[in-house]
């Protein structure tokens, strides 16, 4: 199956590659074997951040490669890691407001508002909606916007006031989970029953089965009715 | 988006979807279900396999692909190389940046030993970022571990390690206790109860889930825990051969993959955490798996005299992505299902009940295509059958799909499909290894102070593993491999001496069983080059 090509420019130099591939499998086809800037290859992992500009625009574009279809005249770089600045901290000690996350990150109070940052996401998450969400001290907010955050960088890469926004993020998201949600009770009896041995009977028993009797027990088992 | 053949078959389906909506189609008798499997899943196709001629699982059989790693010569000479200056004296060394790599890293550390963590990429890198749909455990009033062990092993088909599958359900509470108080931003309900909900082959709903992006949240927060306890990390430095005293491992091989240089690291105990072999795409198979899962651990237990197991059975995830061709094989979480989303072939047809096992699933969607003839095919001709994901919207309401699988969404909406209005096509791809290292339920491997788990070690799952067990043992065995490791190594004053002769038996074996000297592993990273382009290069700076 022929395919058309187009000319795209890595790091400056000219390559044809056909026109129905993504960024990272162009690459591929003209010869580039990763060790850097490619992980998951589905939008999950945020290895492969890529910055890249178009021929007769001014403008930067930023995408991930492993997503993003090559164009004709397509100058491109891949940025496979953002020396972000990442504080260190223990959650179970921390209080979930926004003292805590300025403390951390004193820098998310320098916020322009300029949202450069919600413009580069390629996730297309409200960043600096999070950003302020967490300024303010809504934390709950901030983990809810940014939870698709797959800690690509190129938010920070683009911030005037050098702000981490994917780490205010993820201690956004901790601090709601561990600290503001509600813990599961369930959970913790359960894990209290496991300790004290209710299941242990239960467990040895099926344990000794012969395969048979397994079969005829899985087979006869009822299964809930999902709501 | 969708034109000709494949526009008409869609009207089709959503001219059924009425009458599908509250269509009951049963579970597959045990006998129809071992039918379907010994015509259509690729386990039961003979010519894919080979059996193994050297090494401590000689005799079984496993397919060509990974043979081609367990039987390779290793790019270093044993005979040759310098060992002599000991770069990093450790006690626990951490191979492999996933789940079960970060685990163990944080349990082992907690447990007192001195620890480094090694990944060929970045620590996080694995498939473990990639798993959207859910972690099982049984935490529910109406549930219990002794119901989950029995959905563990009727989905193994009975092949389970009794013992692993105990550690797996009976820990897996306290995994999630863990993980909720890490952090991890699990769905719930407003009162804190975990929302769960079913997955292929469980009997209770324990799908716990962090919308559809479960394995990134779970990894992003252990990652970050990691880099707060300040655990020592070498990111793009793969082990590449482990050392032993003769018996014992006492250390491994390290390359870096940038300057590719070496170095030497001493080390009492060692966790083999490195995942799966997607990447070497048996049987061409696409995969859903991500790009450093080439099965390096394996290979470098296996020289080492570590024993394989289940090697022969390889779980195909049934619905990957069959169209658009920019994301063939990739993952279409088993959450589409839990929820709702319909199996239909090219008439709009139901032809198997949604949560099947994967194995059972998988097969029928192959026997749909190929056997019956009655897929439909994509424009690259690849087979596929349609997953029909507005009739979600349908039973749950508008925005369902955007709220619950936002991942999902996004990927397709990349494409210009909005699969809350229009379906998707899928195939079944290459996901997950249900065998590995044969290791106890400390996770110890037949090497003494060798431990695996995750992906890397086999027997947990039997022969197919269900949905949501595959996080669940990554943090159970993960943690139990960090406890165990550093338990083991606080009791060894020092590390025996590092040798390589392992090596040295290890290729006479190949010699005297005629295997050619071109045969290289660990594979590392997977070959994508044009193929024009990857063979016509000189090694200039070598």
């Amino acid at each position: 199956m022929a395919s058309e090509m187009v000319t795209i420019y890595v790091m400056g130099k000219a390559y044809e590659v056909p026109r129905d591939l993504t960024i990272m499998k162009a690459m591929e086809y003209a010869g580039y074997r990763f060790i850097r800037g490619c992980g998951c290859r589905g939008a999950f992992c945020g290895a492969c951040g890529t910055v890249y500009r178009t021929k007769d625009d001014y403008r930067l574009k930023v995408g991930l490669a492993c997503q993003e279809m090559v164009q004709d005249e397509m100058y491109l770089a891949e940025i496979p890691f953002f020396p972000g600045n990442k504080a260190t901290y223990n959650v179970d000690k921390l209080k979930p407001n926004s003292e805590t996350v300025l403390k951390l990150y004193p820098e998310v109070f320098r916020c322009l508002s300029c949202n450069a940052c919600t413009k580069a996401c390629p996730q297309d998450i409200e960043v600096m909606e999070y950003v302020q969400a967490a300024l303010r001290g809504d934390i709950e907010k901030a983990a809810d916007l940014s939870f698709d955050c797959i800690l690509c960088g190129l938010c920070a890469s683009r911030c005037p006031a050098e702000i981490v926004q994917y780490n205010v993020a993820l201690l956004c998201r901790r601090l709601y989970s561990a600290k503001i949600a509600p813990r599961a009770k369930h959970l913790d009896k359960r894990v209290k029953a496991v300790k004290r041995g209710k299941f242990d009977k239960e467990l040895a028993k099926l344990m000794k089965m012969k395969k048979s009797q397994l079969a005829k027990l899985y087979s006869e088992r009822e299964i809930q009715k999902a709501d | 988006m969708y034109t000709g053949k494949i526009l008409e078959s869609m009207k089709r389906l959503e001219a059924t979807r009425g009458e599908r909506l509250h269509q009951e189609i049963p579970l597959l008798s045990p006998d129809d279900r071992q039918s379907l499997l010994e015509g259509f899943h690729p386990d039961y196709k003979e010519a894919i396999f080979r059996t193994l001629k050297v090494g401590p699982s000689k005799g079984e059989r496993t397919p060509k692909e990974f043979a081609d790693v367990f039987e390779a010569y290793s790019a270093i000479d044993p005979a040759k190389f310098d060992l002599s200056s000991v770069d990093l004296d450790v006690d626990v060394l951490v191979v492999g940046g996933g789940g079960a790599g970060a685990a163990a890293a944080l349990v082992a550390q907690e447990h007192g030993a001195n620890v480094l963590l090694v990944t060929k990429l970045r620590l996080g890198d694995s498939n473990t970022v990639m798993a959207q749909g859910g972690i099982q455990g049984a935490d529910k009033e109406n549930d219990s571990p002794a119901i989950h062990y029995l959905d563990v092993m009727g989905g193994g088909r009975y092949f389970n390690d009794p013992k692993l599958v105990e550690a797996l359900v009976s820990d897996a509470p306290d995994v999630l206790a863990w993980l909720e108080r890490l952090g991890v931003m699990f769905d719930k309900e407003p009162d804190g109860t975990m929302t769960t909900i079913h997955g292929g082959g469980t009997s209770r709903m324990r799908m716990h889930a962090a919308r559809d992006y479960t394995g990134g949240e779970m990894m992003k927060t252990l990652r970050d825990e990691v880099l707060n306890h300040d655990v020592p990390i070498m990111e793009f430095a793969a082990a590449y051969e482990l050392l032993t005293d003769g018996k014992k491992v006492t250390g491994a091989v390290l390359y870096n993959m940038e300057t590719e240089e070496y170095l030497i690291v001493r080390a009492k105990t060692v966790i083999l955490a490195t995942g799966g072999g997607g990447r070497l795409h048996v049987s061409g198979f696409p995969t859903t798996n991500h790009y450093g899962a080439t099965a390096d651990g394996l290979v470098l237990g296996y020289r080492v005299g570590a024993p394989l197991t289940f090697m022969d059975t390889i779980q195909y995830h049934p619905t990957g992505a069959a169209f658009p061709e920019q994301i063939l094989g990739q993952l279409v979480t088993e959450k589409v299902r839990s929820i709702g989303g319909q199996i239909t072939n090219v008439d709009g047809n139901r032809f198997i009940y949604e949560l099947e096992t994967r194995d059972v699933e998988a097969a029928a969607v192959i026997r749909e295509c190929l056997g019956k003839k009655k897929g439909v095919e994509t424009p690259s001709g690849q087979p596929a059958v349609w997953l029909d994901t507005p009739i979600i919207e349908v039973l749950h309401g508008a925005g369902t799909i955007k709220k619950r699988l936002p991942a999902m969404f996004r990927q397709y909406e990349r494409f210009g499909i909005d699969m809350s209005e229009v379906p998707i096509l899928i195939y079944p791809t290459q996901h997950y290894q249900n065998g590995g290292l044969k290791i106890d339920a400390h996770c110890e491997t037949k090497v003494k102070n060798l431990y695996a788990s995750g992906e890397a070690a086999g027997g947990v799952h039997g022969r197919n593993r269900l949905m949501g067990n595959s996080l669940l043992d990554v943090i159970v065995f993960g943690r139990r491999a960090g406890a165990a490791a550093a338990e083991r190594a606080a009791g060894i004053k020092r590390a025996g001496k590092l040798s390589l002769d392992h090596l040295s038996k290890f290729h006479k074996e190949l010699k005297s069983a005629r295997v050619g000297k071109g045969r290289i592993s660990p594979m590392l990273l997977p070959e994508y080059r044009r193929p024009e382009a990857a063979k016509k290069k000189i090694n200039a700076l070598a």
